[in-house]
């Protein structure tokens, strides 16, 4: 599969049906739309094109292969904890919070910081964006209900983040699945938000954006950069994943690190 | 562009071939290694010891530079383009996050003849596949001799799917690469 090849089938999804991903990461592109290849039963790129050119449902397919990124709750355990014992109590000073949790995903981050939030007395005060560019997934976390097995990783987890309370708290389960308690997402506001094409749409304390990125390429990274920068209060908080630095963004120098290797980030006045 | 994929056993041989490479070995040697996610930082360290290069955790987008090594972080594949590493939190591969094979296939992807791919101990198939794509693009292949390795299940996947150019011991393995043309 050629670089080239890849570039017209992203022509293609952008001309007839507006997706852009034109800016995407290409070695990770490459090896979804293999993937994708793989599952489909579809014999090469040309195949997957004419398919997408003719039919819609072959697009909504590859936009899930091309967009769903897979998280865990709780993942990385430590960024949690400094979240919980740094941040909470600066953020237990305001009277009200937004916090924005963008590429959300299925919703295991988002339910992650809730529990948090619930757990330090700040959820009352706060409303949480959870925003997606991928409707499907949004349901999903909407509905708040997970596969049983990685629950025994999520509470070895939350118990590593600080966590002090039976996991199984937060959840209803069968012998297949965990049904997340509803009041954790009674202050969230889920809505489709597009991190390449659209604008800022508030003003937050706190941003959480991990694992994202990753799948975009620098200078769509930087566009995104100047968004949350923008989306920002003075102070307020900017929290990435394990392998993003902010070293390689234009706002290095608009943040300090709330702990050296943590990617949690404040935003200078 | 040396390319490292290790599981079981391999944290104790590959700091003895990174001693081997002195300070002035102009390579970029990236490592993918499947270990459990609480030892997460510890391989850096482990390898920094020994190791006249400066070691570090692979950043995504970072561009990565000559003379240095890279340790694929925990819980993410780690591929490369031209010039700059890319990670991704896809589903593991081979029941695997890190995935040597999907390292492996970035690596023969951008940089074909001059990939140089070298499989360690371990007790999983993970990087067979890519091995044969590394060769497939016209790089160079080296496997430890699994009669020797700790754990002989990785190096015996990889010859069961490629020959390689050099089958060897690990305390032949710096010396090959100090050959090589990466």
């Amino acid at each position: 599969m050629h670089d080239a090849e890849i570039g017209v089938l992203l022509g293609d999804l952008y001309e007839l049906y507006g997706w852009d991903f034109r800016s995407y990461a290409q070695a990770s592109l490459r090896r979804r739309i293999g993937v994708h290849l793989k599952t489909t039963g579809l014999e090469d790129i040309h195949a997957l094109r004419e398919s997408v050119r003719k039919d819609p449902d072959a697009m909504a397919a590859l936009l899930r292969s091309l967009t769903v990124h897979v998280s865990a709750m709780f993942r990385d355990p430590e960024f949690f904890l400094t979240f919980r014992t740094k941040i909470a109590p600066m953020l237990s000073t305001y009277p009200y919070l937004r916090l924005w949790v963008a590429g959300s995903s299925t919703g295991e981050e988002l339910y992650s910081l809730a529990i948090v939030l619930q757990e330090t007395g700040l959820y009352e005060r706060s409303r949480i964006y959870a925003t997606d560019i991928n409707d499907a997934v949004l349901d999903r976390a909407r509905a708040g209900v997970y596969p049983i097995g990685p629950m025994q990783d999520y509470t070895r987890n939350y118990h590593a983040s600080g966590g002090q309370r039976p996991f199984g708290e937060y959840y209803t389960a069968d012998s297949e699945y965990a049904v997340f308690n509803p009041a954790l997402r009674k202050n969230v506001v889920f809505a489709a938000h597009n991190l390449a094409t659209d604008a800022s749409f508030n003003e937050f304390h706190v941003i959480f954006c991990r694992n994202v990125m990753i799948y975009f390429n620098k200078t769509l990274q930087e566009r995104v950069h100047r968004l949350f920068y923008d989306s920002l209060l003075a102070l307020g908080y900017l929290g990435l994943g394990r392998s993003e630095s902010i070293r390689f963004s234009p706002h290095e120098a608009d943040y300090e690190p709330v702990e050296a290797a943590r990617r949690l980030y404040r935003k200078l006045q | 562009m040396i390319f490292v994929g290790m599981s079981l056993g391999g944290s104790r041989i590959l700091p003895q071939i990174l001693s081997g490479l002195g300070p002035g070995f102009s390579g970029t040697i990236v490592v993918v290694a499947h270990r459990h996610r609480v030892s997460e930082g510890e391989l850096v360290e482990l390898l920094q010891a020994h190791c006249p290069l400066p070691v570090s955790e692979a950043l995504d987008k970072e561009v990565f530079r000559q003379g240095r090594v890279y340790v694929a972080p925990p819980d993410y594949h780690l591929m490369v383009e031209e010039d700059h590493f890319e990670l991704s939190s896809d589903e593991p591969v081979n029941f695997a996050r890190p995935s040597i094979d999907v390292l492996f296939d970035s690596a023969a992807e951008a940089f074909g003849r001059d990939a140089v791919g070298v499989l360690l101990t371990g007790a999983s198939s993970d990087g067979a596949r890519g091995l044969a794509r590394i060769k497939e693009a016209g790089g160079t292949v080296i496997v430890q001799d699994p009669a020797e390795a700790e754990c002989p299940i990785m190096p015996d996947a990889a010859l069961s799917r490629v020959s390689p150019d050099h089958l060897c011991r690990a305390s032949e393995i710096a010396a090959v690469l100090l050959k090589s043309p990466a």
